[in-house]
């Protein structure tokens, strides 16, 4: 069964492959990542501006990168960056995590999206397979209070240590919120 | 005799004080001092970190055993501040991160826009781009390793190459009306074309800085003194610098050859021939070596850009998204008109994410932009290649001696506008 699903998914990709070069390589790199981690593992599949895109749960985050970080034929061992991310609409999965891995070898880049509710804002680390992790876990913690387990060293990174809030949310405005001669309308957000 | 009795009795008085104090514990001992750990603070402010960032180390004598670097003294919550701008008040942010290259993120900047937005820039804008992109390279690897020279106690090359910076300054001050934060360029293109001063300083320019460069070599490269200071000194394997996410010179000298302008040609950076140095042992050394190997590349690329230049437009077609001039706006209806909108933020962006890096001074400078159709972006998320390997360097010290730390902080060439954003 799981064999037909995905020759069923590979298909439309691999007749729009001839267009576009890096359709075809995304197609395949989208087909070794449902062959290693399950077809079922990966949700809203996209190809924004030619980056595969999907997004996976939290539960599975870290076994997906250690998985990338040591398959010999993919050679994904290059976390570009990481960045945390709030859609306050979206009902229990408000906060999410956003990491870019690039595989150097193959000139392959991948854009992994994690989403969990804010009131339950946990995320394994990935301090334990990349170094530089580390602190990017620390500015996702401080601009977005995002709690990463495992994590050596989880303290504010650019903001000072007393601040009591995480300023990336979207609940914090950046002009002052009780002026009413600047309304949204007019000035963006 | 009797003054020899009385100082004999005095050096014995003295000689039983100081054993019964040693017996008492009170006196520390050698051995009590070896124990003993300073903590040394290098920085917030320090003339050798040449931005503001502090390491605290705790140092063994002159060695040091462990390092707390902090940072976020000059963070300014530019990914903030960007959720609330329209694009292209973004571009002065971007020239207030690595401000010894600006050019290049306002270019990475308007290239994410533009990739957004569907913008074809045309060929003419995209080497004058890259002319742009490699003068701001060749300046930040001058700054970064003349300033290597004066950390090392030489000052004179450091006075020879800034006079050069200075007039690559005036070739900016030609090119967009602005020196350090250039704010260079626009969505669409360049914001003017480069006018017949300009390709004539950048020419004059061409011919009399490699003479420098060679005097500035010939100075340093095997320089007995400069060599004992910098050969060996905070190394990082290859493995450790990309686990680290190094990228960039300080990637290249520890033997790899990963370098944006190659492996995700942007900007018509494939039509140039040009060559990627790499090192081998990651060392200071090695990184000083890779700069100044990528400044005479820089020049070939600038050299090749220069002479194929080719004729057209130095803007795209795109009158929704490119600022149209200001005498037009006075004129002309359908510039008025446009020009309110860009200025009010009005253009159609369309939903979409994306990702664009470019090569910075220091490495891949990345530009994450999650847009929601709104005038602003949703989200914008810099991958500022300073504060990725900045992490490393408590690992590149320790056990080295303070001299030591302060070359590799200076090789590293960390911008605090960059580490901090």
């Amino acid at each position: 069964m799981a064999e037909n699903t995905q020759e069923s998914a590979a298909a439309p990709q691999e007749a729009a492959a001839p267009q576009d070069p890096q359709a075809a390589k995304n197609a395949q790199l989208l087909a070794l990542l449902q062959r290693l981690f399950g077809a079922d593992t990966f949700t809203d599949v996209e190809e924004p501006y030619g980056l595969l895109t999907v997004t996976t749960t939290r539960e599975r985050i870290h076994e997906i990168m250690a998985g990338l970080q040591q398959d010999q034929e993919l050679q994904m061992n290059f976390l570009t960056t990481m960045c945390g991310i709030h859609y306050p609409e979206n009902e229990g999965k408000e906060l999410g995590m956003i990491y870019h891995v690039h595989s150097l070898v193959n000139n392959l880049r991948l854009r992994i999206k994690i989403f969990f509710p804010i009131a339950d804002p946990v995320v394994p680390t990935l301090t334990d397979l990349y170094a530089t992790a580390n602190w990017m876990e620390r500015e996702a913690y401080d601009f977005y209070g995002i709690i990463f387990t495992g994590h050596p060293n989880l303290i504010r990174i650019l903001n000072v240590e007393d601040m009591d809030y995480h300023p990336m949310r979207k609940e914090y405005a950046l002009e002052d919120g009780t002026r009413e001669d600047k309304t949204d309308l007019f000035f963006g957000r | 005799m009797a003054v020899n009795d009385t100082l004999e009795g005095t050096h014995k008085i003295i000689q039983e004080a100081k054993e019964q104090q040693q017996n008492s514990g009170l006196v520390p001992t050698l051995n009590d001092f070896s124990q003993e750990l300073t903590t040394l603070n290098l920085g917030p402010t320090h003339p050798a970190t040449h931005g503001i960032f502090q390491n605290i180390l705790q140092m063994d004598g002159e060695r040091i055993i462990s390092g707390v670097p902090t940072i976020g003294y000059i963070h300014r919550a530019f990914e903030k501040i960007a959720e609330r701008r329209p694009f292209y008040q973004i571009t002065p942010l971007t020239d207030r991160m690595n401000y010894c290259s600006s050019p290049i993120n306002n270019m990475g900047w308007h290239m994410t826009v533009e990739k957004l937005l569907g913008v074809t820039v045309p060929k003419r804008a995209q080497y004058m781009r890259v002319i742009a992109m490699e003068l701001a390279r060749i300046t930040d690897h001058l700054i970064c390793n003349s300033i290597l020279g004066v950390d090392t106690g030489a000052f004179t090359g450091f006075l020879y190459v800034f006079q050069e910076r200075e007039k690559v300054y005036e070739i900016y001050e030609e090119i967009c009306g602005a020196r350090l934060t250039t704010n260079m360029g626009r969505v669409g293109g360049m914001e003017r074309d480069f006018s017949d001063v300009a390709i004539q300083k950048l020419r004059d320019w061409l011919k009399t800085f490699p003479a420098v460069m060679k005097e500035f070599e010939s100075m340093f490269n095997r320089n007995r003194i400069f060599m004992d200071r910098v050969v060996n000194v905070g190394p990082i394997t290859a493995e450790r610098a990309l686990n680290y996410g190094f990228t960039g010179p300080n990637l290249r000298a520890a033997g790899v050859d990963y370098d944006v302008r190659v492996m995700n040609p942007y900007s018509s950076y494939e039509d140039f021939d040009f060559e990627i140095p790499v090192g081998t042992k990651g060392d200071t050394y090695d990184r000083f070596m890779v700069r100044n190997e990528e400044i005479w590349q820089s020049l070939r690329i600038i050299n090749q850009a220069l002479e194929n230049l080719p004729e057209g437009p130095f803007h795209a077609d795109a009158p929704h998204y490119y600022l149209p001039p200001k005498q037009a706006v006075y004129k002309n209806m359908e510039a008025l008109i446009y020009h309110f909108k860009i200025i009010m933020g009005e253009i159609e962006a369309p939903v979409g994410e994306v990702y664009h890096s470019v090569e910075g001074g220091n490495g891949e400078l990345g530009f994450y932009l999650i847009s929601d159709g709104g005038r602003t972006p949703y989200r914008l998320h810099f991958r500022r290649p300073c504060f990725i390997y900045y992490q490393a360097y408590p690992e590149m010290v320790v056990g080295s001696s303070l001299s030591d730390a302060i070359v590799t902080l200076s090789s590293m060439n960390v911008i605090a506008g960059e580490l901090d954003a």
